[in-house]
């Protein structure tokens, strides 16, 4: 379809001004966080109330166009990446916060509110907004909704499903639906856990109701150093095996640790082959019976260095080592590329050198950042983009890493999404069977299938394809397949 | 795949209907089924269990008692405390209903907890979803979409729960108020980072059970006041069971309204709430539907559990966005209507 006449159809219910097409205009919008990946869409809309955003999705559902929609942009998957026939739907002015329920905990808010702007607005209240992706001061809430984004302290608070009490989406033909209730279940199938993650395909999500928590009294962080990461990893296996489920625990290879402490200067002991963040949250009685526990199975474990924060401006600090992993490996090297797999936690000496293998084997350097305590791997690959035999390879050893998880039980994807970025190596995770039940699943939301098309769930046809690239490795014979 | 499971995937792939089972202790819940059900409880045994992994692995009709028993060996525990009506309650089942005990409000609900389900869809098809870690958004979240469905979207034959450790300690203050009152100290008490594991109110008196480390359980009764229950676990157990005296039904229906936890007690009769407000245990006249519209009109549901129900399906009837949702859902699970028929969805199949 020609963009002159899309652009119109979209002007008849939107204000000339907040539809763009021209180069200049759209060039923004081209990548997500996922900045391997750049696709200009034809058309980008900036609706401003709900009636806008059911025209948009009444009039691509009648010339059959997809839609994208997009919030921050800040996803590492390639969940909001626009289609080049499509209209990217841009949720950036859906940012007020409508109601805070101090008595009831919980915040309605629009879906491009910054996922930290909800707990700053509530913090007076002493409550927050439990889950923090790494990204929380850019992301928006509907861009969480749509990944089911997790951060630190999931293993204790949970990921956003476990944290929204409601949601109101508009569907594929501009309807208006509202899944969940303030109640804590709803009547019917549970149309909000399958909703929440769904990264687009079912619905265009137009209100939030989070739940909001109680601020701890106090929270307290514990660092120790190993000088082998298995150690480190049996202390993670310790810490819970005494019934102690911490706030946060993330554990860095020796490689992340060089480069944080180069930039933050956090304190981290640069001889460490695997360094522990560990923090302990709650009432004051708690925190302390809970952190001497912890020091003690740390110390057993072998640890080489143990410290604990002494003041909040200390536990920040070693928290901003942590929290500014990405960018710190960005300093060393042109460009990284950040993988997301979980697995079962006892695997985790033989994936780490099951990497250490593949780093050689594909001369890229890898450094780990770990979620320790529910599994979930960020290895950064280091590469440089210009480089195109360097990004073959930076690809070929992620896809690599992603199949390691599933190996040994786990996963492709802990909480980045699969996006376009992981199709591929969604057909290794599921079979076929599997595959087409999502695929019906998605007809039932969205039968045209407008809603973010290509994303999230590969066609059997696409499988059948990345099939062969496994066979001729590295000759993948159509590396960008249809995929509306 | 034992033979169990092949024998209902050959049946719904030749299009039969099929209806299951667990311990058949949750027939009261929902419409009655019309097909002679088939028992999921010789698919049974904890597939995998390791406690420092907090993941335990059932094939569905493992029962209830053998899992709890299994974990409490390890010192861990079903954070939701699903309900028990039965000895012979099956893993299978606690998902199928996605009913859960006092402890929901503070460590989340049964679908809260589910990691991963193998599910014989309506074609007959064996499939996994989720799976035994922690962290997954692979594909849409069909394990926990499965929690609650009553066996209507695919059989269960095995599910991946989260587990987590028995707190140190366990406590229950008791102070004698109305449910009014009960209310608004829960609310007060909401703000606080106190470790409140359930909040109920029940017989006159408003009881919090505080969990976790000795000494944060200790310094939390002491600002909570009012006095300390002598038998904790027995009392919770009977609002989780509901054998509590309370619930004795006398010739009337008992129902449970969800309904947002701060929605005031004058606007629903209840003689109990727990999950600190958010669910209304209520007794009416037998046939007496009116809970559903009361529950509505409070942006909640209600679902009848008397046990001598023969008219009408029990569960709260959707509004019609979210009926067509589910009527959707359940076609592309179940295409031909062939799984659990007259369970759920009334005019569905």
């Amino acid at each position: 379809m020609q963009t002159r006449e899309l652009v119109a159809a979209l002007a008849a219910g939107i204000p000339a001004q907040r539809v763009l097409f021209h180069e200049q205009d759209i060039a923004p919008y081209e990548c997500d966080g996922l900045t391997m990946y750049k696709t200009r869409p034809q058309v980008v809309v900036l609706p401003e109330t709900r009636e806008e955003v059911c025209h948009v999705l009444r009039t691509c559902k009648n010339l059959v166009i997809p839609v994208v929609a997009r919030g921050a942009g800040t996803g590492l998957s390639g969940g909001a990446l626009p289609h080049a026939e499509g209209v990217l739907l841009v949720m950036t002015k859906f940012n007020r916060i409508l109601d805070i329920d101090a008595d009831a905990r919980m915040a309605r808010v629009e879906p491009g509110v910054r996922n930290l702007a909800i707990s700053e607005a509530v913090s007076h209240l002493d409550l927050y907004y439990a889950p923090d992706p790494s990204s929380q001061i850019a992301c928006s809430i509907g861009g969480n909704i749509a990944e089911n984004s997790g951060g630190v302290h999931c293993l204790k608070y949970g990921l956003t499903v476990h944290n929204v009490l409601s949601i109101t989406v508009a569907l594929d033909d501009g309807s208006i639906v509202t899944v969940g209730s303030d109640a804590l279940d709803s009547a019917g199938y549970d149309l909000l856990a399958l909703t929440i993650g769904s990264e687009g395909l079912l619905a265009v999500v137009l209100e939030v109701t989070v739940r909001l928590l109680p601020k701890p009294e106090e929270m307290r962080v514990v660092m120790a150093a190993f000088d082998d990461v298995t150690k480190a990893g049996d202390s993670v296996g310790g810490i819970i095996a005494a019934g102690i489920i911490p706030a946060g625990l993330e554990m860095m290879d020796g490689a992340a640790v060089a480069a944080v402490e180069d930039f933050v200067k956090a304190g981290y002991p640069l001889d460490a082959e695997a360094l522990l963040l560990c923090e302990v949250d709650g009432t004051r009685e708690e925190v302390a019976e809970e952190l001497s526990r912890v020091e003690s199975i740390l110390k057993d474990s072998g640890a080489t260095m143990l410290r604990v924060a002494t003041s909040e401006e200390e536990r920040l600090l070693f928290w901003k080592g942590r929290k500014s992993a990405f960018p710190a490996v960005g300093r060393i090297s042109p460009d990284y590329y950040c993988m997301d797999g979980t697995i079962p936690r006892k695997h985790l000496s033989l994936v780490l050198r099951r990497m250490r293998e593949m780093s050689e084997r594909y001369g890229l350097r890898c450094a780990n950042v770990f979620h320790a305590g529910d599994g979930n791997l960020h290895p950064l690959i280091l590469f440089d983009a210009n480089d195109p035999d360097e990004v073959k390879r930076a690809e070929d050893f992620g896809a690599e890493i992603l199949e390691l998880s599933v190996e040994v039980g786990g996963t492709i994807t802990g909480e980045h999404g699969v996006g376009i970025e992981k199709i591929n190596e969604m057909c290794v995770q599921f079979s076929s069977d599997e595959l087409t039940q999502f695929h019906t699943i998605k007809a039932a939301f969205d039968p045209t299938g407008i809603l973010n098309p290509g994303k999230a769930v590969p066609t059997l046809q696409r499988c059948a394809e990345f099939g062969k690239m496994h066979i001729h490795h590295g000759q993948m014979p159509h590396p960008e397949l249809e995929r509306f | 795949m034992s033979q169990l499971v092949e024998n209902l995937c050959r049946r719904l792939a030749a299009k039969e209907p099929v209806a299951v089972v667990g311990g058949n202790t949750k027939s009261f819940l929902g419409g009655q089924l019309i097909d002679e059900p088939v028992s999921m409880l010789e698919h049974s045994g904890i597939v995998n269990y390791e406690p420092t992994e907090l993941v335990l692995t059932a094939q569905s009709g493992t029962s209830l008692r053998d899992i709890e028993s299994c974990l409490n060996d390890a010192r861990q525990m079903l954070p939701f405390e699903p309900p028990r009506f039965g000895a012979e309650t099956t893993i299978g089942g606690v998902m199928a209903s996605g009913l859960s005990g006092p402890r929901r409000v503070h460590l989340g609900s049964a679908r809260d907890c589910v990691l991963g389900v193998r599910l014989i869809n309506g074609l007959g098809q064996h499939l996994k979803f989720g799976g035994e870690v922690m962290k997954n958004v692979a594909g849409y979240d069909l394990a926990r979409l499965s929690v609650g469905a009553y066996g209507t979207l695919g059989i269960l034959t095995e599910v991946s729960v989260k587990v987590l450790p028995i707190p140190d300690k366990e406590q229950t203050q008791v102070v004698e108020c109305s449910q009014a009152q009960a209310m608004e100290t829960l609310i007060r008490f909401g703000r606080r980072p106190y470790p409140i594991s359930a909040a109920a109110w029940v017989a006159g008196a408003l009881s919090i059970r505080l969990s976790g480390a000795g000494s944060g359980v200790d310094s939390a009764a002491r600002s909570i006041g009012g006095e300390t229950l002598v038998d904790t676990d027995r009392f919770w157990n009977s609002l989780r069971d509901l054998n509590h005296v309370q619930f004795d039904q006398e010739n009337k229906w008992l129902w449970r309204v969800s309904v947002a936890p701060t929605t005031p007690s004058d606007e629903i009769d209840s003689f109990c709430f727990d999950w600190g407000g958010g669910l209304r245990w209520v007794k009416t006249d037998p046939e007496d539907f009116s809970l559903f519209k009361l529950a509505a009109s409070l942006g909640g549901h209600a679902t009848c559990f008397a046990r001598e129900r023969k008219l009408g399906i029990g569960m709260q009837p959707l509004e019609p966005g979210i009926l067509r949702l589910n009527q959707r859902v359940k076609e592309a699970m179940d295409p031909f209507g062939l799984i659990n028929r007259g369970r759920l969805l009334q005019g569905c199949h």
